[in-house]
């Protein structure tokens, strides 16, 4: 029972995700890849910059981690056949071992980071998380074992709309599942007043850490589902422009709201999609809006509201209509 | 004197003093509290008083002098792990959750006693949601004490300031400590709410068998509800004894009334 | 030993230019607890504005000294109107709300001229702008002459010019800061600009001319860096920005004198970690400074340690 309500949303999200992947031609399938990968690392950033309330802006750094690690391991393994599986069921084996190995890499990585930065207050934080973004890329371009400027290329396209679908059930399930539990609040308390929850017995520095690994270790899984879509591993991939987009993401949804980011995720990726044409004015875009969404609405468009919470005030559980 | 208490002090400071750059804020500042006491500490504005505060639950390390909770020095670790041996404490310019509901800010105290892991939140274990329900129920409980289940949902900004000051206690309570520190618990308040809060602080003392240590400006409240007070002025405990005891000495008079009022 | 010479006088001259857009964040941080982050991309505007000054007085075809001070006048012209109204029009209708809401919006102003001066040209504009991605090449404002030789290290009439014109308008910020009306309104207004304000101070005034001094600076900053290393480009503010915050940092941020010193330490020892050792990892080095101070002296040298009060 408690293993199905736990794999409930993947058990329903895959045959929803092959029935899109079958009947979506390919340039709606491109769109929806963007999509699924940017509402990964919209609601990952979001654990440290909107639940935590810190503000980071190196996401596409760990992206970088993840995408090379994930790289590395599939270029490595591709002609490999694990034993007693059908060759199929061997490639993704190998994907999905290599996903979560990006993943751990990533999340050292964010503990590497987080651990001397997050000592500071949160406008120091935003400076170092950017310096560090570039360190990252810096580095990727002086090893030759990672392909230098050039990067990785040969990637093998495992990346299909089924698993970036369950990367973001899978990040939207840890998003929702950490901020309703006591230590998504611990990071609530960080985020509203740092004395006091720190009063309240909050090791606050352990808390923001945590956060800032977990938010990492999801932001490699995008890196690594990304590399393998685009078949394409550079690290002009991951320059801090990337990092700005995801921010923007997070910042127009709402701080602290995980609908926000996935809603905004989903408009942005589909407008800019729209503006092809005008490659040049995206950033400038990006740019002006969050100027103007400071200036006129900081809160973003949920502020910290999720669409579930009003839904449910409009349709009741079952529990409360019995009580009434 | 000493021989007749008996029983081990709760917390113990010794020759504690703070000085920030050249002004000592406190200095040499001793405190013996014994279990079940409450203890008041007055003095007029910039005494030292929530120095005091700050060193005891860890915000300030102190420059001088040792912190026992217990018999166990405390002094120089982190307010987090100060809280976690059993000290408690509002805040004087009230610090809630303002963005969150009454009972999150109470369950957020209640993760000090959480047993449950971060990755048992990420899988659903049977055990994390035990452990939720348990904390839920434990938080509905301090709200209940303190009068506030009708705010249960309500985000703490909202709520009207004198229930804002009870939501801080309800929160220091539900760590669960052996101490709680109330810094101007009544401030803001009206004559009779102050009244009913004394009232209940005493309640609480009674109730979850605790010690409490007191800050508060108002000289007559604080003396109805205290059996013992200690009275700093520039950082120097100037009196200390029982409510009659502080009434009568003439450095205190001198401390609130001024000199030339104690002359007459 | 001339090599080490020779990475002397670079990192003392690539020192100073951090120092000198070191001052800009330190003193908008005094005043505004603000880290403005679209401070490097001023300088880069002050590269540009420069360039285009240059281009209009027809520096290439025959240079000469006054050309050369219309150059820096008008770019400090164009810097400090840029500082002052990035200031009055994003940063102060936002003062009193949260400072994340500051720190976001500088970040967009930032980038906004990073990717703003990365479009195609616009056909109205009378002068080709905006630049677009490709680097431009400033010209020479006067030919290069060697002063003098020491073993194998030549010092030349630039390297001369870059420090003496850093160490001009330090000594005349210092001047600025202690000795004059408007420096000690500022250093009101950084300790509390609600009681300065009590007191009579005009702070919107003193903050909008903080951002104007600091803006400046910057400018002259980018103008002496174009002078010895002329390729610029719309992210060329981005690296220096980044480094001079260290440096600011470092220094103890809100300190003045701090971020001089700052500014110097940190061009010394990118220039001789650099030169000795890991060359390819030039960019790297200020941030492993970073993590170094804030891991062991997080206010820095100067600073103070700073608690909230509770």
């Amino acid at each position: 029972m408690k293993l199905l309500k736990n794999f409930l949303p993947f058990l329903i999200g895959i045959p929803i995700l092959w029935g899109i992947q079958l009947i979506s031609p390919p340039h709606i399938a491109i769109i929806l890849v963007n999509v699924g990968v940017n509402i990964i690392l919209a609601v990952s950033l979001n654990v440290v910059n909107g639940f935590t309330g810190q503000f980071s802006i190196g996401h596409a750094g760990f992206m970088a981690a993840g995408a090379y690690t994930t790289a590395k391991i599939t270029l490595a393994l591709q002609d490999t056949l694990l034993p007693g599986l059908s060759p199929w069921l061997s490639t993704q084996t190998i994907f999905l071992m290599a996903l979560v190995a990006g993943m751990l890499l990533s999340g050292t990585m964010g503990l590497l980071v987080g651990m001397p930065s997050l000592r500071l207050r949160g406008d120091y934080l935003a400076i170092v998380t950017l310096g560090f973004n570039e360190i990252i890329r810096v580095f990727i371009e002086n090893i030759r074992w990672l392909g230098g400027a050039t990067g990785l290329s040969g990637v093998p396209p495992y990346t299909t709309l089924v698993w970036v679908g369950l990367g973001a059930i899978a990040t939207i399930s840890m998003a929702r599942r950490l901020v309703s539990s006591t230590h998504g609040r611990a990071l609530l308390a960080i985020r509203e007043d740092e004395i006091a929850a720190e009063a309240m017995g909050v090791n606050t520095t352990k808390y923001k850490i945590r956060a800032f690994v977990i938010s990492s270790a999801f932001a490699g899984l995008g890196g690594g589902l990304l590399g393998h879509y685009i078949l394409l591993v550079t690290p002009k991939t991951f320059t801090f422009i990337k990092s700005m987009e995801v921010v923007g993401m997070v910042v127009l949804g709402g701080m602290g709201s995980i609908s926000g980011s996935i809603i905004s995720a989903t408009l942005l990726t589909v407008l800019l999609e729209g503006l092809r044409g005008l490659d040049q004015y995206r950033m400038v875009m990006y740019a002006l809006l969050l100027v103007i969404l400071m200036l006129t609405r900081p809160t973003g468009l949920f502020g910290t509201h999720e669409i579930w919470d009003v839904l449910s005030r409009y349709f009741p559980k079952r529990k409360a209509v019995q009580k009434a | 004197m000493k021989s007749v208490i008996k029983t081990e002090p709760v917390l113990e400071g010794k020759e504690v003093t703070m000085q920030f750059g050249g002004l000592k804020a406190v200095s040499h500042f001793n405190l013996v509290m014994r279990p079940n006491e409450l203890v008041g500490m007055i003095g007029p504005n910039g005494a030292g008083k929530t120095t005091v505060f700050n060193m005891i639950t860890g915000v300030y390390t102190p420059t001088s002098g040792e912190i026992f909770l217990d018999g166990k020095p405390i002094h120089g670790l982190k307010p987090h792990r100060i809280c976690h041996q059993g000290i408690a404490r509002t805040f004087q310019n009230i610090r809630l959750f303002k963005e969150l509901t009454a009972l999150d800010n109470v369950r957020i105290a209640c993760h000090t006693h959480s047993s449950s892991q971060w990755w048992q939140a990420l899988l659903l274990t049977s055990g994390h949601f035990a452990e939720e329900t348990r904390i839920t129920r434990h938080a509905e409980e301090f709200l209940n004490v303190l009068g506030l289940s009708h705010r249960r949902d309500h985000l703490a900004k909202n709520l009207p300031y004198g229930e804002q000051r009870r939501l801080e206690i309800a929160r220091a309570l539900a760590t669960q400590p052996k101490l709680l520190c109330l810094d101007e618990p009544a401030a803001g308040m009206n004559t009779s709410e102050k009244v009913a809060l004394m009232e209940l602080i005493r309640k609480i003392r009674d109730d979850f068998d605790l010690t409490i240590l007191l800050i508060e400006h108002d000289m007559r409240l604080v003396m109805g509800v205290s059996e013992r007070l200690l009275v700093l002025d520039h950082g120097v405990t100037i009196s200390e004894g029982t409510p009659e005891m502080v009434r009568r000495d003439p450095k205190v008079i001198e401390a609130y009334l001024g000199l030339e009022e104690a002359v007459k | 030993m001339s090599e080490f010479l020779q990475h002397l006088v670079n990192g003392i001259s690539l020192g100073t230019i951090y120092a000198l857009i070191a001052l800009g964040y330190t003193m908008v941080y005094g005043v505004l607890k603000l880290i403005n982050f679209a401070h490097g991309d001023v300088y880069m505007v002050g590269a540009f504005g420069g360039f285009y000054l240059a281009h209009l007085l027809g520096v290439n075809d025959s240079p000469s000294l006054p050309k050369t001070l219309v150059v820096f006048v008008g770019s400090m012209l164009i810097c400090g109107t840029l500082g002052f109204l990035i200031e009055r029009l994003a940063y102060r209708p936002l003062r009193y709300r949260p400072r994340l809401t500051a720190l976001i919006t500088a970040i967009g102003i930032s980038f906004l001229l990073e990717f703003g001066f990365q479009l195609p040209r616009w056909s109205f504009m009378p002068f080709d702008f905006p630049p677009g991605p490709t680097p431009r090449f400033f010209p020479e404002l006067f030919p290069r002459t060697i002063w003098f030789n020491i073993g194998e290290v030549s010092i030349s009439n630039y390297d001369a010019l870059a420090l003496g014109v850093a160490i001009l308008f330090m000594v005349g910020l210092e001047f600025i800061i202690y000795r004059t009306k408007f420096g000690v309104a500022m250093r009101a207004v950084s300790f509390d600009p609600n009681i300065a304000g009590l007191m009579g101070i005009p702070v919107d005034r003193i903050i909008s001319g903080t951002f104007i001094l600091g803006s400046v600076l910057a400018s002259v900053a980018a103008l002496l860096v174009s002078i010895s290393r002329p390729r610029i480009d719309p992210i060329m503010g981005l690296m220096p920005g980044l480094k001079a915050f260290v440096a600011a940092v470092f220094g103890g941020i809100g300190n003045v004198p701090g971020a001089m010193v700052g500014g110097l330490i940190l061009g010394l020892s990118e220039e001789f970690v650099a030169g000795y050792m890991l060359s390819s990892f030039r960019d790297a080095i200020a941030f492993a400074i970073l993590i170094l101070v804030l891991l062991f002296r997080p206010e820095g040298l100067f600073g103070r340690i700073t608690t909230e009060k509770v």
